[in-house]
This record gives structure tokens, C-alpha cells and sequence, in this order.
């Protein structure tokens, strides 16, 4: 018997803490080295932390939802030696004649399991494999493409972060505890309100050629490509067009002086249960509506099963948020620090619309801009929104092509 | 429906046949009046004639090579080989001439016979009366080898080979004579040879095996089927040509698969089984195609141990099938 110690892994470059926001364990279970035992979060990404050792959990150390330097012991475990193996521990499944622990197979993937997982794109590394050695079989993906048929159905209720009030919890109010994404997320939002100072503007945009025109493939390409195109992908490639044109938009304020982004990485909001993420589009602008259709279905997914990597939420340089999906109309955007601009894309409504003195039913958007006035100004976000507008009032096949 | 056993079915077939064909007849060593050293032929030498159910000389090449003949000149033999140990002296005459004249003549003759020969162990008989010898025709295009599990598809079966315009070799579990019984219907039927039957659906782990082995598979899979692991069991019934089509579909499906044969494991039938997966299923495995089959020595021992160390059993079968479906 030996007791071995679970320390903080060091999960970034620069990171020298880290919060675990949730144990998988209790004190007792048996884990195989490799094995996940708790969630822990860094920026805006939860990640597993995998047992180093196969044995009992004798003793949690860190609490949940409390920083942890880099190193810090979180828990022990207690490692068996050959002889003094407790077998009940040692063997969940009995009836098998006596073998040790298994090699741990959890990253060797059998054909099966690839074909199915890239058939219903499942992401490998969230399913928890049943087979000798923690290897994911056949049947485990069966499971998730199940399950995921089933929550599909369910529609993720999209919610914003809430505004900060004094709140006093009386008779009959629910007390909702707040996680550690949640947390940094209003921590972000909070440094930003008051940090940057905030204007607005608002243009409309008759899209009713881009409406005629993603109607006519929209079928024709699900059915290529398994998943849809959506309006979204076409305003992220009109944005990601104009920032070209207009670098001064893709930039950000660094104290005393600003920085103008050479690489164009857009960010999109997506909302995943009750949380927030802003994964990034990276080079949009060398991007086809294809391409930019694909990564918006990829990081939603992702961001719905809690697989984005650090590397999939950083390095945004301007963001697009899709508020019209859920039915709005106008929003005032808090900026992405340290970004200087949010787009929100709002809801397509028809609406009767005077052209040459006629009055004409077209399917008209509002674009509404929150900018960062330290780095911007009127002028330039007002060409650069009659540009935006421009590019997709004139979309069609031939100037937006969707390969 | 009348219950008999898998020897019974055997008499019954013959018989029915013999009644509906008069150029149907039988030879081969001691059937004749004694009914065959395990009672296959029993009465039918006292129904039919010395004409009809002919006693051999000890002479197995002369068995197979009467059987050739007479099957030419436009009768129905169906020839006995004592043991199918003893079907050694007969190969040349089964491979050269049986298997190849319809290709050789440009179809101008072909060969109508029926070999049958009990074979397998578990019955304490040693090298000369336990051997599998499938594997060394089941190369030899122009021949057709059919093993029947149950007493259903040898009656089945039998008839389908005796009505088969080509030659056909039958090989019958000797263990499964008197211990498998079931169900067999009075009427005439004939079963395809050439297609696998699927014994029991499943969902987790196909094993694929044929004879005696299918009904240790069967067992296991009933046990397995309370700790929760769906078993499919694929009787192969014809072992030569396969049926590929059957083997294929219930490897993708399942993924995990196990093949099983008395015989000795290199070289065995179910090598092939192996190698069309393989070729087939690569993207529908779930895991290493795995064989349980008798070890690589010459012939199953005598000595009780040794026997039951080479003999597959229910026990040995469902472990594999365990090992297989945790994996």
C-alpha cells in the first residue's frame, strides 16, 4: 500500500492556477490511472484532470469552486502493491478469472468507432469507454449518438449573463449557485462595462435577395453536407469582408497606444445551457460560407458538450452575436475585451418597406454595432456598417458564393 | 412434431429418399446388415435389399471410386466412410475425379455422389476416430462440404445433398448422434446448402461456428444473455463454398466476432471466415477478429485429460465469448 499525491496539473502555458469546479470522485472510489477525476477550469474552457495513479481515492483536498496553485495536492490515492491487493476494490468485475488492471486502452479507437463517431460527429475524447482498460466500444458511441438524438430535440435555452443587483433571498425565492464559468464570465462582463467606454449605432438592411437566395440552396446543401447553412455564416463573411476593408475595426486598445489586428479571427457567441461561450472563426476573411457554416455547427457542438480547447476561445479580434435567434429585434452588445467592436445580428422580420415611392413587403434586418470609443469613432464604424450592409444587400450567388 | 435424435434424422432421410428415388442406393463398410458401426443405416438394408445398401470391403478409395462410378452411369450413391479418419485412402479419388469432372469434361459428366462420415471427438476415440478432416477439402472447388448442427438441418440437409447434381461430402458429429435431439417434421423438406443459418439474433458479439460447437455457443449464450451480453450465433451448416453474404452482415453488425472449430486452429475452415471479415468488415470491427479452436497438434489425444484439453467445451466457449464481448 502507498498513498501517492494528486497535484494541480499546470494547464497553460502561463496558467499558475486553476479552480475545480467539479469532482467526479468521492473518497472510496476505485480509479484507473488515466481515469478523470475532477473538472477544472480555466478562462472560459473545463478540462479533466486524469489520475496519474490507479487506486482508491483516500482523500479529497481541494475544495470546489477554490483556487489551486499550480502543484497544489488536490487528493491522495491509495495505490495497491501485488500482495495486499484489496480485492473487491481491485476487480469490479468478479466473475472474470483473476488478472490485473488492464493496460489502459482509452485512446485506442477500434474502426467501428471511428466510422460511427465521424458518421454522427461525436467527439471521442467526452465518452467514457465500458471496454477492457477504459476503451471506448462500439456500443459506448451507440449510446452518445443516442443521447444526442434525444437532446437535439431539446432546444438549449439560451440565456445571457443576468445584471449584478443586492439580491436578498426571502420565503419561496430559489437560490441559484453560481459556477465557476458563470463567475468568470461576469467578472469579464463587469470589467468591460466599466472599463470601456461604450457607443452604439444601428443601421437596417433589406435582405430580402440573401433570404431569396440561402432558401434556394438551403435544402441542396444539408443534403450535401449533412448540416445547414444558416443566415449567420453569411453576416460573418460580409463582416469578415468589410474588416479587411476597414482594419481600423479590427483592432484593440492597449493602454497607450492601439493595435491593429492583422489577423482577421472572429468570435461567436454561443449559448449553451445556462453558459456562455465565445469560441473564435479563425481567418474568416480567407473563409467560404461553407467553411464558416462548417466551424459555426463544429464550435456550437463542442460548445454544447463542453469539448472547446483553449485554443478553440482564444485570439478573437471582433465578434458577431447572433441575438435574432432568439427573436430580438435591437440590443446594446457588451463588448469582448479587449476587442473594440460586437455585431449583433438581429431578428429577419418582414416588414413594408418604401422603394421608388411603392410601398413593398422585404425581409429587412437590424445590425446594431457597440464600439469601443477610445478606438473607434462614428465615421469609421458608419462606413464601415454602410459596407457591411452593402455586401449583403447585394448577396447572391455570384458575389457570396457558398464554395 | 416428433422429437429424434441427430443419428435418426440421419435414417430418416436416407430412407424418404431412397423411397422416392430407386436410383438412390447405399455402400460403405458393415451398413449393410448390421445397419453401420453407429446404426446410421439401421433397417434399411431389411426395406430395401442387398442391392440397395451395399457391406464394402475394408477399401475406402473403392468406396468413393464405385460411388464416382455408378453416380456417371446416372445413379444416386450416397457412400458411408466409417470414420472420417478413414477418408484419408479415399482423397485422391474425392479430389482428382469427384470434385473435378463436371470442369474437366466441359460439363459433359458430372458426379452425383454423396459422401457421408461421422467425425469429431469427445467420445474417447482417439487420433483415428476423432478427427476433423474438413479443412482439407474445403479448398477443392467442384465439392460442396455441409456440417450440420441440429437434427432439423441434417434431415434437411441430407435430402438437399442426395438431390445435389454435384459431389457433395456430409460430415456428421459423431458426439451429436445420440445427445442432440429435436424437433424434425414428418414431411419432405430440403434445407439450401450453401447458406448459413442464423440460430439465435444478437446484438453485442457474433460468434460463427458449425456442428457440435454450435450448440456449446447456444449454452453459453443463454448464460451470458443474464449478465446482460447479447449473443447472435451463426451456424455456418455449409463450411464449403460460404455463405459470405450471412458471415458479413452479422460481423458488421456486432463488430465482435468469434469463431469456433474443433479442428485445429491454423489452416481451419474458419481461417477463411476470417480472412473474408477481413477483407469485408474492416470499418465495422470493434475488435480483433478472434479464433477458439483445437490446438496446433496432430490428432486428439487419448488420455481423458489430454482429450478434454484439445475437445471444445461449453466452458472454454464462454469465456471466449466473455473475454470478447468486455473487450
Amino acid at each position: 500500500m502507498a498513498i501517492q499525491q494528486m497535484k494541480m496539473p499546470k494547464l497553460g502555458e502561463s496558467v499558475t492556477e486553476g479552480m475545480i469546479t467539479k469532482w467526479l470522485v468521492a473518497p472510496g472510489d476505485y480509479v484507473n490511472k488515466y481515469d478523470p477525476i475532477a473538472e477544472v477550469l480555466t478562462d472560459k474552457v473545463t478540462a479533466d484532470i486524469p489520475s496519474s495513479f490507479a487506486g482508491t481515492i483516500k482523500e479529497i483536498v481541494a475544495n470546489e469552486n477554490e483556487q489551486m496553485a499550480v502543484g497544489a495536492i488536490i487528493c491522495t490515492i491509495e495505490t495497491a502493491d501485488a500482495e495486499n491487493t484489496p480485492k473487491a476494490a481491485m476487480e469490479p468485475k468478479a466473475a472474470s478469472s483473476t488478472k490485473e488492471a488492464p493496460e489502459d486502452q482509452s485512446g485506442r479507437y477500434s474502426p467501428a468507432v471511428l466510422k460511427l463517431s465521424q458518421l454522427h460527429q461525436i467527439d471521442l475524447l467526452s465518452v467514457k469507454g465500458t471496454g477492457k482498460g477504459g476503451r471506448i466500444t462500439r456500443k459506448d458511441v451507440q449510446q452518445q449518438i443516442d443521447l444526442k438524438q434525444e437532446e437535439t430535440q431539446k432546444q438549449p435555452e439560451a440565456v445571457l449573463a443576468p445584471a449584478v443587483q443586492a439580491p436578498e433571498a426571502g420565503n419561496g425565492d430559489i437560490i441559484v449557485p453560481v459556477d465557476g464559468i458563470k463567475q468568470t464570465v461576469a467578472a469579464n462582463m463587469v470589467k468591460t462595462k466599466q472599463e470601456v467606454p461604450h457607443a452604439w449605432m444601428m443601421i437596417e438592411v433589406d435582405v430580402t435577395n440573401l433570404v431569396r437566395y440561402r432558401d434556394s440552396i438551403k435544402d441542396s446543401f444539408k443534403k450535401a453536407e449533412g448540416y445547414s447553412v444558416t443566415y449567420f455564416s453569411f453576416f460573418v463573411k460580409a463582416v469578415a469582408r468589410a474588416l479587411k476593408e476597414f482594419p481600423e475595426m479590427n483592432a484593440m486598445w492597449a493602454g497607450d497606444h492601439i493595435v491593429r489586428k492583422k489577423d482577421i479571427h472572429v468570435s461567436i457567441a454561443v449559448a449553451a445551457e445556462d453558459k456562455l461561450f465565445v469560441p473564435v472563426i479563425k481567418w474568416a476573411d480567407e473563409k467560404s460560407i461553407k467553411g464558416i457554416a462548417r466551424e459555426v455547427n463544429d464550435l456550437a457542438k463542442k460548445a454544447r458538450t463542453g469539448t472547446l480547447t483553449k485554443e478553440d476561445v482564444s485570439g478573437g479580434t471582433f465578434t458577431v452575436n447572433n441575438t435574432g435567434s432568439f427573436g430580438s429585434v435591437q440590443s446594446m452588445g457588451i463588448i469582448n475585451y479587449p476587442q473594440a467592436a460586437i455585431l449583433q445580428v438581429e431578428s429577419i422580420v418582414k416588414r413594408p418597406v418604401i422603394i421608388d415611392g411603392m410601398i413593398a413587403v422585404r425581409d429587412m434586418v437590424n445590425l446594431c454595432l457597440s464600439l469601443d470609443h477610445r478606438v473607434l469613432d462614428g465615421l469609421i464604424c458608419g462606413r464601415f456598417m454602410q459596407r457591411v450592409k452593402e455586401l449583403l444587400e447585394a448577396a447572391s450567388e455570384d458575389t457570396m458564393p457558398v464554395y | 412434431m416428433a422429437v429424434i435424435s441427430y443419428i435418426e434424422a440421419v435414417t430418416m432421410a436416407l430412407r424418404e429418399e431412397m423411397e422416392r428415388d430407386p436410383h438412390v442406393f447405399i455402400l460403405g463398410e458393415d451398413v449393410g446388415k448390421k445397419g453401420g458401426v453407429f446404426k446410421a443405416t439401421d433397417g434399411l438394408y431389411a426395406q430395401f435389399g442387398e442391392d440397395r445398401v451395399l457391406d464394402t470391403p475394408l477399401a475406402e478409395s473403392a468406396i468413393a471410386g464405385v460411388a464416382i462410378g455408378a453416380s456417371m452411369a446416372g445413379k444416386r450413391p450416397v457412400a458411408e466412410m466409417q470414420f472420417a479418419d478413414f477418408i484419408m485412402p479415399a482423397v485422391n479419388q474425392i479430389i482428382s475425379e469427384a470434385a473435378r469432372i463436371r470442369y474437366r469434361s466441359n460439363n459433359d459428366w458430372h458426379c452425383p455422389i454423396v459422401i457421408r462420415a461421422p467425425y469429431g471427438g469427445g467420445i474417447h476415440g482417439a487420433l483415428y476416430h476423432s478427427q476433423s478432416v474438413e479443412a482439407i477439402f474445403a479448398n477443392q472447388p467442384g465439392l460442396k462440404i455441409v456440417m450440420p448442427s441440429t437434427p432439423y438441418d441434417v434431415k434437411g440437409l441430407l435430402k438437399a445433398a442426395i438431390r445435389d447434381e454435384d459431389p457433395v461430402l456430409f460430415f456428421e458429429h459423431k458426439k451429436a448422434y445420440r445427445s442432440i435431439k429435436g424437433e424434425v417434421p414428418e414431411d419432405d423438406y430440403v434445407l439450401p446448402i450453401g447458406k448459413a443459418d442464423v440460430k439465435r439474433k444478437g446484438e453485442d458479439i457474433t460468434v460463427i461456428t458449425y456442428g457440435l460447437c454450435v450448440h456449446f455457443a447456444l449454452q453459453a449464450a443463454g448464460k451470458l444473455a443474464q449478465e446482460g451480453i447479447d449473443t447472435e450465433v451463426v451456424d455456418l451448416r455449409t463450411v464449403y463454398p460460404l455463405d459470405k453474404e450471412t458471415i458479413i452482415e452479422s460481423a458488421s453488425k456486432t463488430g465482435k466476432v468469434l469463431l469456433i472449430t474443433e479442428d485445429n486452429k491454423e489452416g481451419s475452415v474458419m481461417s477463411e471466415v476470417s480472412a473474408i471479415i477481413a477483407e469485408h468488415c474492416l470499418f465495422d470491427l470493434d475488435a480483433p477478429i478472434k479464433r477458439l479452436a483445437g490446438p496446433d497438434v496432430p490428432a486428439m489425444p487419448y488420455a481423458l485429460p489430454m482429450e478434454k484439453y484439445f475437445m471444445m467445451n461449453p466452458e472454454k466457449v464462454e469465456k471466449a465469448m466473455r473475454d470478447l464481448a468486455e473487450f
